[in-house]
């Protein structure tokens, strides 16, 4: 783990869970796989603290636990599970644009809790809803279910591995952690449940169910009288489905810019079919003859065979390799190029950085040293038609950057520099490491931006949030307009100024993170399905 | 160190014809120290050329941009985004799983104290985590105290009389325990009523709740802590 990795993991612990869960995480990335103890002594915290940190951070995925020999537990952090961390908001609203708002609520409770059981899920996402619905409507728990399976038929949401049931016979004192297991079948298989009821509004006690005096201090409405159904059968949400649909959406979309309307739509029905055939790590998707395509595009486009061949045959042959011809039968058999796909969007991403950073005609020089592969400073100045001193100036700047690098060819054993061809090259792998790293880094300087700037207006922010207390209790009980009018004033101007100014820069800081996110995701997976390969 | 010690080595223009000069500068120390180990025609700087000035210190802290930024992406999926995140954000800290830490002991026991329920101690967890999925070792020993409770309570109708007797121990501890663990004791103790649901036993709770402390904690008196002492010995006739 680069240091800036594990201070982007620090700071995501810290703001999602407090500062004890930030210690304990941070300390066991940096160790790697530790027992209890030796993590109580290395921290410093006590005994117990470690125990609610570490409760934590299994439950929501981040840590886990494995026992060894002699019965110690040891405990291991996955350090790029924290890193999804970021990207929460970006799964939950993909959800909603697939599912409207009952399946963006399901991932959204599934993503703050860690793990859920079905039956848990589907009573807070229905309370939630009713919340929001108009009064005495409530929302069922059967449409909220019929949701969450269609969630789990598409993979995204899956079983957590669970406890093997073992039989009774077994002697001897129980293990000291138990061994999860799933089995692959399992993995999308929903319980048979038969869910009765409606959301319930936290609200005022009428709406509640009669029969039951409300007591003083109300108590959960948990049905604790019976077994619950589905004990012991947790869900989670699928983040590398939610990748792969990521994925799937960047190279429509770059299709689309490339092309027209029309072949990305191609692509991403192509890309549909071979959601669920495909595995998300395969390096193309399974050949799909032409007529296959033609009867699964959706209804609504009237293009004939001929036009769709067309389309096809343009898209295999075009320089970016999205789409490859792997036979003839069945009218042709089309191929998606995922590896070299995502080996292209990187490539873009690393032309834009080097665009928007140093200019256009250190861009032009980038793309050519691409495309040519290897160069020589004078044929660099040749090819680029830039004169010679600019020439060498960008790319100088370039490498100091490490977006070229040098490579060095001997003309004798003895590597004589007078005697050896420098060559500029550009390694696409190393370039896209090296840029991730700076947007991890990015991330973090951003987040401490932030953090800084609302510790700075902290008592302001307290005022203001006082001041909006005190006015709706007070619109609650009925007060006049001059007498909002007064407590309104209690903000001054440049005070309200100021609190516009720290709401702006908020929100800039926060859409710049979602921003680097998205880059984060395509050069992660450029890397990963490069780093398969080798 | 050389590159300082010689600024005619970067600083103007580059003389490779005059290696003698600057050989003997040092009284001959290294021979050619001033040649470079490489062409540098190969990689672009000609004869006489004029070099960039030599970097001294280190690179500024926010180097002055050449280019703008691009704007950030707008729009409604942008603004949605930014206000889930943002709500996100608020809505982890609300939730029992972030850990505040322990608020710190003040230097002298104010009378607040007892009427401030601050929140669960260190030791104890505000959520019911699925205790088989997780190693033995994390859970939270409760207190012995607490577990005499347990067994005391599994029947449905716990004699009301070994409540008494609690009561009374608990009164004696309040005066040799801390304040505080007590409060965490109670509170467990209702995590653990509320699971019987037996409405009486939670507002008996609260009875022995305010009883800790010298005056009731709500103003609400609805009698039943009246009958409730007499109601398990059916012998009696209540009157």
């Amino acid at each position: 783990m680069t240091q800036a990795e594990i201070k982007l993991c620090s700071l995501l612990l810290q703001e999602h869970f407090g500062e004890i869960v930030e210690k304990i995480g941070v300390h066991l990335i940096r160790t790697g796989s530790q027992p209890l103890r030796v993590i109580a002594h290395d921290t410093g915290t006590s005994l117990d603290q470690v125990k609610k940190a570490l409760c934590v951070l299994v439950q929501h995925n981040l840590v886990s636990y494995q026992v060894h020999k002699r019965g110690v537990v040891e405990y291991e952090a996955q350090c790029s599970r924290v890193l999804r961390m970021l990207r929460y908001p970006r799964y939950i609203y993909t959800t909603k644009t697939l599912y409207s708002d009952t399946g963006e609520l399901i991932v959204e409770e599934l993503l703050l809790n860690g793990k859920l059981t079905m039956s848990a899920v589907v009573k807070k996402v229905a309370d939630r809803l009713t919340e929001t619905m108009e009064d005495g409507k409530t929302m069922d728990y059967a449409e909220v279910s019929n949701t969450f399976v269609r969630l789990a038929d598409t993979h995204f949401v899956q079983r957590c591995p669970s406890v093997p049931t073992t039989e009774n016979s077994d002697p001897g004192p129980p293990p000291p952690a138990p061994t999860l297991v799933i089995n692959e079948k399992d993995m999308y298989l929903v319980p048979k449940l038969s869910l009765i009821g409606k959301g319930k509004r936290r609200r005022s006690s009428d709406e509640d169910a009669a029969g039951e005096p409300r007591a003083k201090r109300p108590k959960h409405t948990t049905d604790n009288k019976e077994p619950i159904p589905d004990d012991g059968i947790y869900w989670q949400a699928n983040l590398d489905r939610f990748h792969q649909h990521f994925r799937d959406q960047a190279i429509v979309s770059a299709v689309a810019n490339r092309m027209d309307q029309t072949s990305s739509e191609i692509v991403r029905t192509m890309l549909r079919m071979s959601e669920i055939t495909t595995s998300s790590s395969a390096p193309f998707t399974q050949p799909l003859s032409s007529n296959e395509i033609f009867r699964s595009l959706p209804v609504g486009y009237n293009i004939s065979k001929q036009v769709l061949d067309q389309y096809l045959t343009l898209l295999a042959d075009d320089p970016l390799e999205f789409v490859g011809k792997s036979g003839d039968s069945g009218g042709g058999m089309y191929v998606i190029n995922l590896h070299k796909a995502l080996a292209s969007l990187a490539t873009a991403t690393l032309e834009s950085v080097v665009q928007e950073r140093f200019g256009s005609r250190c861009a032009r020089i980038f793309r050519l040293v691409l495309q040519k592969k290897h160069l020589e400073q004078k044929q660099v100045e040749d090819f680029a038609m830039i004169p010679a001193k600019e020439a060498k100036d960008m790319l100088y700047k370039m490498l100091s950057e490490n977006f070229i690098s040098l490579q060095e060819i001997p003309k004798t054993p003895d590597h004589a520099p007078s005697r050896t061809f420098y060559l500029y090259t550009v390694n696409i792998l190393s370039a896209a490491r090296m840029l991730l790293h700076r947007c991890y880094k990015s991330i973090a300087n951003l987040i401490e931006r932030r953090q800084f700037e609302t510790k700075e207006n902290k008592r302001l922010l307290e005022k203001s949030q006082r001041v909006e207390a005190i006015i709706a209790s007070m619109q609650a009980t009925g007060a006049e307009e001059a007498q909002l009018q007064e407590i309104e004033e209690m903000i001054t101007a440049p005070e309200r100024q100021q609190l516009e100014t720290l709401k702006r820069n908020v929100n800039k800081l926060d859409a710049s993170e979602i921003q680097v996110d998205e880059t984060i995701f395509l050069l992660e997976s450029y890397i990963e399905c490069t780093m398969k390969r080798l | 160190m050389e590159l300082m010690t010689h600024p005619c080595f970067l600083t103007g223009s580059l003389n490779t014809q005059a290696p003698s000069t600057m050989a003997s500068r040092g009284g001959g120390r290294g021979r050619g120290r001033g040649q470079l180990t490489f062409n540098m025609e190969a990689v672009g700087i000609g004869k006489g050329d004029a070099l960039p000035p030599p970097t001294l210190q280190p690179s500024p802290l926010f180097p002055p941009l050449e280019f703008r930024p691009v704007p950030l992406p707008s729009g409604e999926e942008g603004e949605y985004v930014l206000a889930l995140k943002q709500e996100l954000r608020g809505a982890m800290r609300q939730l029992p799983y972030f850990i505040r830490p322990a608020v710190p002991k003040r230097d002298v026991e104010r009378y607040s104290d007892k009427y401030q329920m601050s929140g669960p101690i260190d030791s104890a967890i505000d959520w019911n985590p699925d205790w088989r999925r997780l190693p033995r070792e994390l859970k939270i020993r409760v207190r012995k105290l607490q577990k005499e409770r347990i067994t005391i309570l599994l029947p449905k109708r716990p004699p009301k009389t070994s409540e008494d007797k609690e009561e009374t121990i608990q009164k004696l501890e309040t005066l040799e325990k801390k304040e505080e663990e007590v409060t965490s004791e109670e509170d467990e103790e209702k995590e653990e009523e509320e699971e019987k649901e037996e409405e009486e036993e939670e507002e008996y709770d609260e009875e022995e709740h305010e009883e800790e402390t010298d005056y009731i904690m709500s103003y609400f008196d609805n009698g039943e802590d009246f009958g409730g002492d007499s109601d398990d010995n059916m012998d009696e006739a209540i009157y």
